[in-house]
């Protein structure tokens, strides 16, 4: 499904924030990518859909490798590929239905897309993920209006609408409250199971990891240092994925 | 038991170099009236003359008031025209020179005509075109074209370089073409900010285009000038007022398209709500 082969990125030359990273994610289930802030896992996420250039390495996702495309290759390798962002990243002056539908852009022609005529059936799909999402009744209001969870909520919306063979999260609860994040994590792991969509998921909440994943990635300093079942996930092995170990007791 | 750290001499120690600029300024003014022969006795018989001059203003003469209504409609229209073409001119070159979504060799050219445009004064640049074109409301209408092209073109270039990367990043990763990426990711974030530089300037061109005639580019300006000369102050006064009424109308037109564009105002909430329409002005005063 997605495979990463030798994968580097540095942002100042001599100083990897991801150093030769090679993993393979599965067709289904929950992976999710834990670790310390600045280990690179934001910079992994996005070296996929290439929100960041990587600077070695081979990205193949269904076949492609996603590091060599450009141009109207990437654009379409990019539809495949939902992504849900820590800060919800809505376009806060646009309606709810609006963002929503900003998940066909990459179907739609820019000149369809201005005038707001989407087709038909992705208008329907759209009402009928709002209302999966517990958002039935928000189409219209603007995405500036909406708490934290809603946006959230949108922002999964919006990346389901895409109809997505990958998703993509982004420490998608980090900004939100404990409850609310957990609900959040039920809402992305009911739509990846029902659906058939393997998620990749950063988050740096370890309870949260095991209570949802399916497999965790522990990375430090730009490696993958565990790669398992999350009930192998001891003590130990945290000590080895954050370092230190006072903050365990 | 340590000991606390010495008092320094002054807490207060500053720079000489602030008083040394103002008694500078000081000197450099008086040296500037001497220079320009403005003194006491001048301003005497300056204010006199101008209460001869008030005094001949009123009563306001409307009575060719024609000539003042095809001048003030000529100004009106002016004024439209310039601000029509100066927004559809300004829109794509100040969208080419934002740095943050354009590269280099398209910014920087498009940065340069913005520049270009605003360097001159509006009067300038419409004699340039009574040269050019010749004389009349064409003139008028192309040099405040130029002005509003570097006014806009300025500020929206600066809105769209202050957007959120976030919401562009979102829509670039659903695959959307730029054009969609502009039309959904950038737009809706600097829409109400155009909308206010664009009456802004609409009310700006406005002004302007009671001026423009005075160097004949068209306009009622060139009524007002002629009066002037012929010592006309009767009428002089009823060009003012009704310049001055032009403005307000047009001032009050403006503050309701913001209304309706920006806080999504009908038009029935602007005749009841005066404190809900306050406070969005995001435009600079020029």
């Amino acid at each position: 499904m997605l495979e990463l082969k030798h994968l580097s990125k540095s942002y100042v030359a001599g100083t990897p924030v991801l150093a030769d990273i090679s993993v393979g994610i599965p067709a289904q289930g929950i992976t999710a990518i834990i670790g310390a802030s600045g280990t690179g896992k934001s910079t992994l996420i996005r070296c996929i859909n290439r929100l960041v250039e990587p600077t070695q390495g081979e990205i193949l996702f269904d076949g492609t490798d996603m590091a060599r495309v450009s141009g109207k290759t990437l654009r379409h390798a990019r539809r495949h590929i939902g992504m849900v962002f820590q800060e919800y990243n809505l376009v806060e002056r646009l309606t709810v239905m609006e963002n929503l539908l900003c998940g066909r852009l990459g179907y739609v022609s820019p000149w369809r897309a201005w005038r707001r005529k989407f087709p038909p059936e992705d208008v329907r799909r759209a009402y009928e993920l709002l209302d999966l999402v517990g958002l039935a009744g928000f189409a219209n209001q603007r995405a500036d209006a909406l708490s934290g969870g809603q946006r959230q909520r949108v922002g999964i919306a919006r990346a389901v609408m895409q109809e997505p063979r990958l998703l993509l999260a982004d420490e998608p609860t980090s900004s939100l409250d404990p409850k609310t994040s957990v609900e959040i994590m039920e809402l992305m792991a009911g739509i990846a199971r029902t659906r058939g969509i393997p998620v990749l998921v950063n988050m740096h909440d370890v309870l949260l990891a095991k209570r949802f994943a399916d497999r965790v990635l522990g990375m430090a300093a730009g490696r993958i240092v565990f790669d398992g079942p999350p009930d192998q996930l001891d003590d130990a092995m945290l000590k080895t994925i954050y370092g230190g170990e006072d903050w365990l007791h | 038991m340590t000991t606390a750290p010495a008092a320094p001499d002054d807490p207060f120690r500053g720079s000489p170099w602030p008083r040394i600029a103002a008694v500078a300024l000081a000197i450099y003014v008086v040296y500037a009236c001497a220079q320009l022969e403005v003194s006491w006795e001048r301003l005497q018989s300056g204010l006199g003359n101008a209460a001869h001059f008030f005094s001949r203003l009123f009563p306001p003469n409307f009575s060719r008031s024609d000539l003042l209504i095809k001048g003030l409609t000529e100004s009106l229209e002016i004024a439209i025209l310039a601000s029509t073409l100066g927004i559809v001119l300004a829109l794509p070159l100040g969208l080419a020179a934002a740095r943050n979504l354009m590269p280099a060799w398209l910014s920087w050219p498009a940065r340069f005509v913005i520049v270009a445009a605003r360097s001159l004064h509006p009067v300038i640049v419409a004699i340039l075109f009574v040269k050019a074109v010749g004389f009349g409301a064409l003139a008028g209408i192309l040099a405040l074209t130029v002005a509003s092209i570097g006014f806009i073109g300025k500020l929206f270039t600066e809105a769209i370089e202050e957007i959120s990367d976030k919401q562009v990043e979102a829509i670039r990763a659903t695959g959307a073409p730029f054009v969609s990426v502009l039309a959904y990711g950038v737009l809706p974030q600097v829409f109400s900010r155009f909308i206010g530089f664009a009456t802004y300037q609409l009310d700006s061109n406005l002004r302007n285009s009671t001026m423009v005639g005075i160097v004949g580019a068209g306009g009622i300006g060139g009524t007002l000038f002629a009066a002037f000369q012929r010592f006309d102050y009767d009428y002089v006064c009823a060009i003012l007022i009704s310049i001055i009424a032009l403005i307000m109308a047009g001032e009050v037109f403006a503050t309701a398209i913001r209304a309706i564009f920006i806080e999504n105002a009908t038009f029935a909430d602007l005749f009841r709500r005066g404190d809900a329409l306050r406070h969005v002005r995001h435009t600079e005063d020029d």
